[in-house]
């Protein structure tokens, strides 16, 4: 058994029981979502968090495991969206235009992940986040305005193949309707389960020991005979790879694509929180703090509305607590744990672990 | 690094390094060759002076916003993410103040706006330099030296400053109306030169111009300009580059409000979001002019200006591309950027 969970997991296992347990919890709950609630919130929710699962722990591959700050991320996530958005649009919808939308995505995220990265990888880590940061708005600009081939800043709506269609019913299970829905989200889920465990086979190959070694010390990993330059690209195109396949499922779940969902700068930053709330270097980190912040960016505002109405005649506290402000708590949680736990949620139970071991 | 025998041969005698570099003026000349360059573009003469006005204003905001940041940077290795933050405060505190004096906005008389304006601009100033001077002491000083903590850190006080604007100002976009004396243009022959576009060039060129004159004739713009080439020396020497660093902190916040506040009456409306809007172009000014370097910074501003307001006529499209297509070729031939910083 513990051999077998060493191969599934690549011998990073959690090494830790809460994180154990918290992560059991969270697959578990994912994996009864569609079966267990209905209205349409809660597996909306369950399938964002299976997507972001993929996204973040992709961008923790650069942020957590390179230590190279991109902020490009959305704009590969963008282009898997667009390319089996636009090909479903375009050439109908079906099966086969979903295939030539995610490779001819996949070709020109690997593509610009390329550009990008043999421009600026050689110089410092500053340098990098800077021209990424120019580089997606202008993406993201860019296809908010070629409105003719984009759709704009109203993006598009399509169809999706039939089988992935909500109005299809297939068959039921006692009270239990499996519809389109229903396999859609089974889809996303396994896709994502998949993706994470390609990712942790990744990180824990003598690959990803070289892009932890750059991290660590660049300097030395390069005396060693590491050509770091080569392995930061191929770090950031694997990561890039990783990124437009995400996108490509948030397109199949959401049936639209355009640039608030997937190309703002908003959702960055979202990234950004969920890698270090969760813990950056780990990739269980991504699906804590995925899970975390989804859950709190669906929930933590009624909450907050809630507590925002009991305080009403407090000067200043009702709009703090106004529920449009949850990301102002997140960005403050943000501050507080890049100073006092850098290593996150997961870093942070894993070394109480270590320590309860020794 | 290793110490280095000295060959007696490749050591430079003393009045090599003191006689002054020659001035490398090439860069200058890109100015005028992509204002020539976009003349049979444009078409029309009068657009042609008319966009290139626009865009000298366009620069200079620019310029003011990026100069605080590439000297921090420069300085101190410290880039700040949050740099957006101070331009968005500068522009609400300057809007909040404009609205206390509606006899003075209104009225016609331009020595009045300009007593408006000033007095706005001058408590926005304030505040965003104080805000500064709170961000660098509990934002930044502790994560001093690393790159990455400092990337997130300062992206987080982003987030936090932008949600805080929320709070105080709320979420709408708001009107940002000029005072009405500087309304409108004057015409000069066959073009329409809108004032306020004057205005923020006689504004951005006397920020040059002071910039200049601090770090080229002043004690404290001497050690400013040591400090960036080696900031060791410095200290060994016995200054404290850390109250400096904090002053010039200080100061570039308070021009990033300047800037702000420039910048929304330029656009005549404002939103949280002012920051990260700008904040692109700045970036890719930093970059092209070489971090750290003022000069680099001014030609940096007024080429990336020129590009958007260009392209913006020529292919409205793709005005932002441009300038990413602008900073790859300036890269290309000079990979640190126009004027390179010594030390990087």
């Amino acid at each position: 058994m513990s051999s077998f969970a060493d191969t599934l997991f690549s011998g990073d296992t959690p090494k830790s029981r809460p994180l154990a347990a918290l992560l059991l919890l969270i697959a578990g709950v994912l994996a009864v979502v569609p079966l267990a609630f209905d209205g349409a919130q809660a597996i909306n929710t369950a399938a964002k968090i299976c997507i972001f699962i993929v996204l973040a722990a992709s961008y923790d591959l650069l942020l957590g495991y390179t230590g190279i700050v991109s902020f490009a991320h959305t704009m590969f996530f963008g282009i898997g969206a667009y390319g089996v958005g636009l090909a479903c649009y375009g050439w109908g919808a079906n099966w086969s235009s979903v295939l030539a939308g995610l490779v001819l995505a996949l070709l020109a995220g690997l593509l610009l992940a390329l550009a990008i990265g043999v421009v600026s990888l050689r110089v410092k880590a500053i340098f990098y986040a800077m021209i990424t940061l120019a580089v997606a708005s202008a993406f993201a600009i860019l296809a908010g305005q070629l409105s003719d081939y984009t759709g704009g800043e109203d993006g598009r709506s399509f169809r999706v193949p039939w089988l992935l269609q909500p109005a299809t019913q297939l068959f039921s299970i006692g009270r239990f309707q499996v519809t389109g829905r229903t396999v859609t989200y089974y889809t996303v889920a396994l896709s994502a389960l998949v993706l994470f465990l390609v990712a942790l086979r990744i990180v824990n190959s003598p690959f990803g020991r070289v892009l932890q070694a750059i991290r660590e010390n660049e300097f030395r990993t390069e005396a060693l005979g590491f050509d770091v330059v080569t392995y930061r690209t191929l770090g950031n195109c694997l990561a890039a790879l990783m990124a437009v396949l995400a996108g490509a499922l948030y397109a199949l779940w959401l049936r639209y694509v355009g640039p608030d969902t997937t190309l703002s700068f908003g959702i960055m930053l979202d990234i950004l929180l969920m890698v270090v709330i969760g813990g950056m270097g780990t990739l269980y980190g991504a699906v804590v703090g995925a899970t975390v912040f989804i859950l709190a960016q669906s929930y933590l505002q009624k909450l907050m509305g809630g507590a925002s109405k009991a305080t009403e005649g407090i000067p200043l506290l009702p709009d703090l607590l106004h529920p449009d402000r949850w990301l102002l708590w997140l960005g403050v949680l943000f501050v507080l744990s890049v100073y006092f736990f850098p290593a996150g949620i997961v870093g942070t139970l894993r070394a109480r672990a270590g320590q309860k071991a020794s | 690094m290793t110490p280095a025998i000295a060959d007696p041969a490749d050591t430079p005698k003393a009045e090599d390094v003191l006689a002054p570099l020659p001035r490398d003026r090439l860069p200058l000349l890109l100015i005028p060759v992509l204002a020539l360059a976009a003349l049979p573009l444009v078409g029309s003469p009068t657009t042609w002076v008319t966009l290139t006005i626009a865009a000298l204003a366009m620069g200079m905001m620019i310029f003011v916003i990026s100069s605080g940041l590439t000297l921090v940077f420069g300085l101190m290795d410290v880039l700040n993410f949050g740099h957006g933050a101070f331009i968005a405060v500068g522009a609400y505190v300057a809007m909040s103040v404009l609205a206390l004096m509606p006899g003075m906005t209104q009225s016609t008389s331009i020595l009045a706006n300009l007593g408006a304006l000033g007095l706005a601009t001058l408590v926005a100033m304030i505040v965003t330099g104080l805000l500064g001077w709170a961000f660098e002491r509990i934002i930044i000083m502790p994560v001093y030296g690393q790159h990455l903590k400092q990337i997130l850190i300062t992206t987080g006080g982003l987030i936090v400053a932008e949600q805080l604007i929320h709070v105080v100002w709320g979420g709408e976009q708001k009107p940002m109306p000029l005072p009405a004396g500087i309304r409108g243009s004057i015409t000069l022959g066959d073009v329409n030169v809108e004032k306020f576009r004057l205005l923020a060039v006689i504004v951005g060129l006397v920020v040059f111009f002071a910039i200049s004159l601090v770090l080229n004739r002043t004690k404290i713009g001497l050690l400013i300009r040591a400090g960036v080439e080696n900031r060791e020396m410095v200290e060994a020497l016995g200054y404290r580059i850390k109250r400096l660093f904090t002053g010039v902190f200080v100061v570039g916040s308070a021009l990033a409000g300047l800037g702000g506040t420039m910048w929304a009456l330029y656009r005549e409306t404002l939103t949280a979001a002012i920051g990260g809007d700008v904040i692109v172009l700045v970036f890719i000014v930093i970059i092209i002019g070489g971090l750290g370097s003022v000069g680099g910074c001014f030609i940096g501003s007024i080429l990336v200006a020129m590009m958007a307001n260009y392209t913006g006529y020529v292919f409205p499209k793709v005005a932002l591309a441009s300038n990413i297509l602008l900073m790859v070729a300036i890269l290309l031939w000079r990979p640190q950027g126009l004027y390179p910083v010594a030390k990087r």
